[in-house]
């Protein structure tokens, strides 16, 4: 049971780091902000709700499970509202001096 | 080389390049985000030195409250950076030495300790039972240094007075900032009205444990500051008037109830800020409940700053 | 297990690394300002792996406040860099 768990977290650890590793290399290789911008939010949140998700099994009781899940929706929250922000001035560019 | 030695070998070289990089930068904006980067990374090594409550402080103050104070003096300096003086090779090769020997001074302080190395962490930890507290560094905070922080209370105070000073007569008892339009079907307002009530219950969770577990009245205080900056930043609410009634005496509850138990302590107990052997947990935690609104109010006003709008009659 | 995790963490800090040299050099405001969205994902990711392998519960706080405390940097990034107009992507006036 132990074993069967350890793999599971490791499983689901490791697709998060790829998940991790896809988001830099958009960031790396996109060409415009907006891109960039789009692999790193969309990415590495991804990454992390699979990382929260591998490391359930191993949080202290259910209380601690649900500040591991609140803690993924509030990284949700601020990417999808931020990320708003960020093109918009990505898009109109820095204000006049 | 174990995995935790190349772990925290990797995150000392990051530390180190993102430092490098924020002194290195050309524009103040880019200076402010490698600082802010900076501080959340220290965060981290906060936490491989077992250090939680430092590293809470360091995500809320240092990466957080710091970097909302330089943004809006950077905003504010825009116009005027190109035309600014850059100081002169002399002094700048004056600021590297003074830098390098005060670096060169910790590092042999802290490599080459005495043995064995001078600490009252054991007593500390032992005597924390007659407090009723289970976090050593609340016990340090509230009672063992209770002066220290009384004092540390009464600064913040005389800081935000310092920052109001700076405001004309005219504009004395006015609103501090420009009045943000509200865009009311926004994304900000959107981030602020369901960001706030979480940042809330997570202040007051991190102040009701900081009695056992890493957390504490600052820590808590900051991010409640944090969430009103947040709304007052979406325009949802605007600045209050320094002269309102209500806002002073949130600024100044905290150290008024310290001050007062403090001295209740010439009655209940040996002398001042002693507390009663039974009372001594319940008594904590009201001068913190008081602490975290003190610090709340005063951390959000002096990024404020001083007023800027003239008071209505 | 705790040594897995723990490289875990440290693969998500060279993450964060590498994603930080390319963000902080990128040439426009809007590139840097993603900085302290990175750090609230990655920098997360790598303390729950820490809390995780350390078996220290109180650092899973330090991953809420630091998750809080990257979208406020967020939002006061963005409110620096284009005054005080940030809240209506919609919004055509002046743009």
């Amino acid at each position: 049971m132990i074993l069967a768990l350890d793999i599971f977290t490791v499983l689901f650890v490791s697709a998060g780091a790829f998940f991790f590793l896809a988001g830099t290399v958009g960031l790396l290789r996109f060409p415009d902000p907006l891109t960039r911008l789009h692999a790193l939010t969309k990415a590495d949140n991804l990454g992390l709700g699979l990382v929260v998700l591998g490391l359930l099994p191993r949080a202290e009781g259910p209380l601690g499970a649900l500040k591991l899940v609140a803690i993924w929706l509030l990284a949700q929250l601020a990417g999808a509202t931020v990320t708003q922000l960020i093109a918009r001035i990505a898009r109109q560019g820095p204000p006049p001096a | 080389m174990t995995v935790a030695l190349a772990f925290d070998a990797g995150l000392a070289v990051l530390v180190l390049a993102a430092a490098g990089w924020t002194i290195a930068a050309r524009e103040t904006f880019a200076a402010v985000v490698g600082f802010v980067a900076y501080g959340l990374l220290v965060a981290i090594v906060w936490v491989r030195l077992a250090a939680v409550d430092v590293a809470l402080t360091e995500a809320a103050v240092g990466a957080g409250v710091t970097g909302v104070l330089l943004i809006g003096a950077a905003a504010q300096l825009r116009g005027t950076e190109a035309a600014a003086e850059r100081p002169g090779a002399a002094l700048r090769v004056a600021a590297v030495v003074l830098c390098a020997a005060i670096s060169a001074g910790l590092a042999a302080v802290v490599a080459m300790p005495s043995d064995p190395a001078p600490t009252l962490a054991p007593e500390a930890v032992a005597n924390l039972p007659a407090t009723g507290l289970g976090n050593a560094v609340t016990g340090v905070l509230m009672a063992y240094r209770a002066i220290d922080t009384l004092l540390e209370s009464v600064v913040l105070v005389l800081a935000l007075l310092g920052v109001w000073s700076l405001a004309p007569d005219r504009l004395w008892g006015g609103r501090p900032g420009p009045g943000i339009q509200p865009h009311p079907d926004g994304v900000l307002a959107f981030l602020a009205r369901l960001l706030a009530p979480v940042g809330i219950v997570v202040g007051i969770h991190l102040f009701w444990v900081g009695a056992d577990d890493p957390g504490g009245k600052f820590q808590a205080g900051t991010i409640l500051a944090a969430m009103w900056m947040l709304v007052m930043m979406a325009g949802l609410a605007d600045a209050p008037p320094i002269s309102r009634r209500w806002l002073r005496l949130a600024v100044i509850a905290g150290p008024a109830t310290f001050l007062a138990i403090g001295i209740a302590g010439f009655w209940m107990a040996d002398g001042f800020l002693a507390y009663p052997a039974a009372l001594a947990k319940p008594l904590i935690l009201v001068i913190e409940a008081a602490m975290t609104l003190s610090v709340a109010a005063t951390l959000a006003l002096l990024v404020a700053g001083p007023p800027d709008r003239r008071p209505l009659p | 297990m705790a040594d897995v995790l723990v490289a875990a963490a440290g693969f998500m800090l060279a993450m964060v690394a590498v994603g930080l040299v390319r963000i902080l050099r990128g040439p426009t405001d809007a590139d840097r300002i993603m900085a302290a969205q990175l750090l609230g994902t990655g920098g997360v990711a790598a303390l729950l792996l820490l809390a995780a392998a350390t078996k220290m519960p109180a650092v899973v706080d330090v991953a809420l406040v630091l998750a809080l405390f990257a979208a406020f940097a967020s939002v006061a990034f963005a409110q620096g860099a284009s005054g005080s107009d940030a809240g209506d992507p919609e919004a055509t006036d002046g743009a």
